[in-house]
């Protein structure tokens, strides 16, 4: 009991939530994380101003600084490489959007091979990329179609579509069936049902399903190294070629576009999670 | 009823035609290139090249997910305490790389552990080294840029089941008479538990997999399952040994998250995969 009376700020810091008292340890374990996250920021603290060096090579800014490796983004070999992705992504993220709403409208009705089938469209996340891969270069020799636009696209719509159904399936989980009973009930058939009641309420599950899709297809490495040769060199493809040989100064460029990207939408994300999730966060 | 079926079976349709019959035909393939039977399961267990490829990939996965979860740990406590601004920026700094492309982060660490890079430069600068230390293109660089990518997939199972840990635990702890010590190692700690095993089966189970850090920052020195698979098939030709070990890995993955599952429990395997 007398340990009670000897520590009364505990007690009376209770209603703001615990929080343990300023000391060495704390401070330790403060400066700790700091370093961590020195560690987890570091290749983006070092890949911007790289991106702006004037030299031939990749070099930081010596005093001047240069956007000639963001022009070089503009020649005709990045900038195939950037509309291929482009396009490969768009197509892939509207394909896996259709496939992934159809479903999830079909298994939010008739619910009763939910898991199974579920689990099955999830198997492309859970298996190892390259044993996807392995898979989709079976299928592109067998068809022939490696190397080729459709073969590799039809490998980022595997490897999307488990993420693209996740989202579309968040969104279902918050709308009850009655709404489809309703409509139904007030003379709407299956499809108008579908276009007019259904997908205005799962709007944000279709762009969420489109966007991951498309960062999907966007970023994808692996299976592409699989499927593609000559013809077919997707962004991602470009740039691991240029890691693997030497370091070419266009990735720091192309890099920074990235990390400024993916910023961007990080910040709009936790802005917009901020504003819309509970208060007891 | 027939409607619905409408509706459902395309997605499921084309994953069994698109991904899991060919998954078959890749165990077809390990089964009879270049000729038919167990010949290329017998090559796995036999060679001394594989066997080194597959102790190095456990050694590596083991490493990293030791030290990635003590630094995730490490992340998802000071979150735990933090003011609702100082959790924001936490968030940011470990979604940030998380979102980032996996090629971009293995772009900056060469650049960084390089030779001539930023960190052998500073060390040499400041008189610690004489020569450049080999950071990169070897299993220390692999090993690296494996951590730095598996951070932030620990750090989130850590973050939830921190938060599920009640304020009055602590306080009674404390009132109690227990120092800061006692109730991090005594309460809190077993608390999270949980939690770290989830990190840990899932940072594990995603390293199996790794190709392209330990490729890039490995330097074709730290071969790992799945590089030595691409290797097979794509440096030596040989389609059947590839196939099997895709095999082989694609059955690592699934014991281990099996096992883990059982441990853990199903459910938190979530998020971008490596």
């Amino acid at each position: 009991m007398s340990t009670v009376v000897s520590n009364p700020a505990a007690v009376v810091a209770a209603p703001t939530g615990y929080r343990p008292r300023l000391n060495i340890a704390k401070w330790l374990s403060i400066a700790a994380m700091l370093l961590a996250a020195l560690f987890l920021l570091l290749p983006i603290l070092v890949i911007v101003p790289l991106s702006f060096g004037d030299q031939r090579y990749l070099s930081f800014p010596d005093g001047a600084w240069s956007l000639r490796h963001y022009l070089t983004l503009l020649d005709t070999a990045w900038l195939s490489s950037i509309l291929q992705s482009l396009g490969l992504a768009i197509v892939v993220g509207l394909v896996s959007t259709a496939l992934s709403f159809l479903f999830a409208t079909g298994i939010w009705l008739e619910p009763r091979y939910r898991v199974l089938l579920t689990a099955l469209v999830l198997l492309p996340m859970i298996v190892p990329q390259v044993v996807s891969a392995m898979s989709i270069y079976y299928l592109g020799a067998r068809v022939q179609q490696l190397d080729s636009l459709i073969g590799v696209g039809f490998g980022h719509l595997m490897m999307a579509l488990p993420y693209s159904l996740i989202a579309m399936l968040v969104a279902y989980s918050r709308l009850d069936t009655s709404l489809y009973k309703a409509s139904r009930s007030l003379g709407a058939g299956l499809g108008m049902t579908i276009v007019q009641v259904l997908m205005p309420n799962v709007r944000g599950g279709l762009a969420g399903s489109f966007f991951m899709a498309f960062i999907m297809s966007w970023e994808e490495v692996v299976v592409t190294l699989f499927t593609s040769g000559l013809h077919v060199i997707t962004l991602p493809k470009r740039i691991w070629d240029g890691l693997r040989y030497n370091l070419d100064p266009a990735i720091a460029a192309m890099s920074t576009l990235m990390v400024f990207l993916t910023l961007v939408v990080l910040l709009v994300r936790l802005y917009r999670h901020d504003h819309t999730s509970s208060p007891g966060r | 009823m027939r409607i619905y079926a409408l509706l459902i079976l395309p997605l499921p349709l084309l994953i069994v035609v698109g991904y899991l019959l060919p998954t078959l035909g890749v165990l077809g393939w390990s089964l009879s290139l270049p000729k038919v039977g167990l010949q290329n399961y017998a090559t796995i267990l036999d060679s001394a090249a594989i066997q080194t490829v597959i102790w190095r990939t456990l050694r590596i996965c083991l490493l990293t997910t030791v030290i990635s979860v003590a630094i995730a740990y490490l992340i998802a406590f000071r979150w735990r305490f933090a003011s609702a601004r100082g959790r924001l920026l936490i968030e940011l700094f470990v979604l940030l790389p998380f979102w980032l492309s996996m090629l971009i982060r293995a772009f900056a660490w060469l650049v960084l552990l390089r030779n001539d890079g930023l960190v052998n430069q500073s060390l040499m600068g400041l008189g610690l080294v004489d020569e450049p230390l080999a950071l990169v293109r070897n299993e220390l660089g692999a090993l690296i840029g494996m951590v730095h990518f598996m951070v932030p997939y620990a750090v989130l199972p850590l973050l939830s089941s921190m938060r599920q840990v009640d304020d009055s635990l602590l306080r009674a702890s404390s009132s109690l008479g227990a120092g800061r010590w006692q109730t991090l190692r005594e309460v809190f700690l077993p608390l999270t538990l949980p939690g770290v095993a989830a990190a840990s089966a899932t940072v594990f189970v995603f390293s199996l997999g790794c190709f392209v850090t330990p490729a890039l920052l490995g330097g074709g020195k730290a071969a790992m399952l799945a590089e030595s698979i691409y290797i097979q098939m794509f440096q030596l030709s040989n389609w059947g040994l590839g196939a099997a070990l895709s095999i082989v890995l694609m059955a690592m993955v699934a014991v281990c998250a099996v096992v883990f599952g059982k441990l853990v429990g199903f459910g938190r395997f979530t998020g971008r995969q490596a």
